[in-house]
């Protein structure tokens, strides 16, 4: 018999903790001494207040939706992937590789070309992590963070001795050719007013269509099943004939892949080029967005946009009310992460004994009925 | 490469390993009472930035340290709070805790300095001075005249802040503590199998926090010696992987402190040949810098893979201790 009604525990919790972690930063901001309220309105406005803005929000939900995923996959099978952010570089790496080494007639079949690569270079860096805790037992949350600082000593190594550009001092790669670029939100939008500088790009289509993929996979496939079961109990999954290092291993790999996916969106659909840290903690925010989203791809679509409005909101607060440092964004990004995942206990056992309660007073309302 | 040289690199090496040693240490005595901490550099850096803030409002450089070590402590808290009486995941408190530390530092400091993100620059009687050892000759010029014994002694063990003889204090310390004392054994089977502790009257909840608490004073004597020691004042993410070079150096030395101290130290003597020369000619070999400073990952990662020895964590590590009623 369950606690409470399904909608209390995908629902209700998460608002209740987002609500939390919104009213904790709220003082924070009133502690530093400025109106949360303007400070909320500013950030909205910043946000969704125009075509503009909404270039921004989506271009970063676009990001936060392949991390978010990423890590959302890993926790199905009780995985915690924190290595998002090296993965999405290494990603990087693979979408460099192919669009500078190819001359692409067509965005098109560059497009498809970036895909696989970034997928495959990410899941390859997931892969060890993967095998270390399938056949070695050692902590995958260990191993895929070393993971993120090699990546980004490897990547720094390679822009500035292999990619970097003769005579130029700016570590980042040459640009890709001039067929490779995405289509802009200018392009395909453009008829809702979004202008030539959002970085909204096509990706953003390649996100969503992720989605529905890791949604059909996690639920009306086999090996989703597999996922599921391992990650709700490794030994009874074991009893069930399913293989652990296969599931660990697969998982992985799809998490790694998703994760490297974001490239596609940064390195080839904005930049261009690949440049120096252009993951930014997009890895990291996919774990908040994860854990707020409940690893559902319709929850991950829905805190991506929550924490694409607060990156895009945040440049536009720090413009607006220079007293707010651009990292309270992150304080808030902590927060969400805190009250969703770290201290779910806090806010799920009162709820729990609220609706316990009220189900009580409800049976003795209908047991005393009849004796009267 | 002369005598002297290696022992500035030996020196430097020394004043690197210190944040390593103490985080690492923070890591052991969490680790070893079961609550995985991977919240090291979050705590570290609110301790930094807490130190050298008040450090320079007040002056004294000694009402700093109470300070960082007063935010550590509370972040320290706040992971107890969650992990131990909340019973929530151990390792997404941790990246909350980094995160919020990450933040919270640059906000502050910002609204109280105005600096873009960081403290003034620390005035010397806001900073420990360096401890000149009896005997010792501080000047280069005098340290070159001595003889290699001399020179040992004035370059390599004198000469440093307070607080780096005090973490190489602490780790006999840790030893004795953990491995001498009843509250040692009783961590350390916290960390093993709490029930049993249960079962002997023995609270598993105060144990583990009062591991969380010294991990907490641990980090904040870190975190202020990276602000008030290494450098003068914090800047945005001073403590720029250390907490997590640290975990790495705690995996390596398979929870154990005497270890913890030489894996610090070799951490830091990576740290200190990177810092010394760019990129390192070892005959047609050129091994770049980032090579240098991604080897601490790399080796972990060897060490994970079980090819120099098994690395066994506490075995009930990362698992909230649910009473059974």
């Amino acid at each position: 018999m369950d606690k409470m009604p399904k909608w209390a525990d995908i629902i209700l919790i998460p608002l209740i903790s987002v609500v939390l972690a919104l009213v904790v930063s709220g003082l924070v901001v009133a502690l530093i001494g400025e109106s949360p309220w303007r400070a909320m309105q500013v950030m909205v406005q910043g946000a969704f207040g125009s075509a503009y803005g909404w270039g921004y929000t989506l271009y970063y939900a676009t990001n936060f939706i392949f991390t978010g995923l990423a890590v959302a996959v890993a926790f199905h099978a009780r995985l915690f992937n924190i290595g998002g952010e090296g993965q999405a570089a290494i990603g990087g790496l693979g979408v460099a590789i192919i669009l500078l080494g190819v001359a692409w007639p067509h965005w098109t079949i560059a497009l498809l070309a970036a895909i696989l690569f970034s997928a495959a270079f990410g899941a390859a860096w997931a892969a060890v992590p993967a095998y270390l805790q399938a056949k070695r037992g050692s902590h995958i949350v260990i191993t895929t963070i070393m993971f993120n600082y090699i990546a980004s000593a490897l990547l720094v190594y390679l822009l500035v001795n292999v990619f970097r550009v003769e005579g130029s001092m700016a570590p980042e790669s040459a640009r890709f050719a001039e067929a490779t670029n995405l289509p802009t939100a200018s392009d395909f939008a453009g008829f809702l007013g979004f202008g030539t500088s959002a970085p909204l790009n096509f990706a953003f289509f390649i996100a969503l269509l992720a989605c529905v993929g890791v949604w059909l996979l996690i639920w009306k496939t086999r090996l989703g099943y597999e996922i599921r079961a391992f990650g709700q109990s490794q030994t009874a999954a074991v009893y069930a004939g399913i293989n652990p290092t296969k599931i660990i291993m697969i998982t992985m790999l799809i998490s790694g892949g998703l994760a490297g996916m974001m490239a596609i969106n940064v390195v080839m659909g904005e930049a261009e080029r690949l440049v120096l840290d252009f993951v930014e903690g997009a890895g990291f925010v996919g774990i908040a967005v994860a854990l707020m989203g409940r690893s559902h791809p319709v929850g991950v679509v829905l805190a991506a946009l929550l924490f694409g409005a607060l990156y895009q909101g945040g440049a536009e607060l720090q413009f607006e009310m220079p007293a707010i440092s651009r990292e309270m964004v992150v304080v808030i990004q902590a927060l969400v992460i805190l009250f969703t995942g770290a201290l779910d206990n806090m806010v799920r056992m009162p709820m729990e004994s609220l609706f316990l309660s009220l189900r009580r007073r409800r049976e003795a309302g209908q047991s005393q009925t009849p004796a009267e | 490469m002369d005598f002297l040289t290696v022992l500035q690199i030996l020196d430097s090496t020394v004043r690197l390993a210190t944040p390593l040693l103490l985080a690492c240490l923070a890591g052991l005595w969490s680790e070893r009472a079961g609550i995985f901490d991977i919240g090291l550099e979050g705590k570290m850096l609110a301790a930094a930035f807490f130190s050298a803030a008040i450090a320079f409002t007040a002056g004294s450089v000694w009402i700093g340290l109470l300070a960082g070590i007063a935010a550590s402590m509370v972040l320290a808290g706040l992971h107890g709070a969650a992990s131990i009486t909340f019973r929530g995941n151990q390792l997404i408190s941790g990246v909350a805790i980094n995160f919020l530390a990450a933040g919270l530092t640059v906000v502050i400091a910002q609204t109280w300095f105005q600096q873009g993100g960081r403290t003034p620059q620390l005035p010397s009687d806001a900073r420990f001075a360096n401890v000149e050892l009896p005997g010792a000759a501080t000047r280069i010029r005098d340290i070159a005249q001595q003889g290699p014994l001399g020179q040992i002694y004035s370059e390599l063990i004198s000469g440093h802040s307070i607080i780096v003889y005090a973490a190489l204090l602490i780790v006999p310390l840790t030893w004795w503590a953990l491995y001498r004392t009843r509250f040692g054994l009783r961590l350390r089977a916290v960390g093993e199998n709490p029930a049993a502790v249960d079962t002997a009257g023995i609270s598993v909840v105060g144990l583990r926090y009062a591991a969380v608490m010294i991990a907490g004073v641990l980090c904040g004597l870190a975190g202020a010696y990276l602000a008030t020691a290494l450098n003068a004042g914090f800047v945005k993410d001073m403590s720029a992987g250390r907490g997590f070079i640290a975990l790495a150096a705690l995996i390596f030395a398979k929870w154990r402190p005497w270890y913890a101290l030489s894996a610090c130290l070799l951490f830091g003597f990576f740290d200190a040949v990177g810092n010394r020369f760019q990129n390192i000619q070892l005959g047609e070999l050129v091994v770049p810098v980032q090579f240098m400073q991604a080897l601490p990952y790399i080796l972990v990662v060897i060490v994970l893979a079980g090819l120099v020895g098994k690395a066994i964590p506490p075995r009930a590590g990362g698992e909230p201790y649910v009473k059974e009623r």
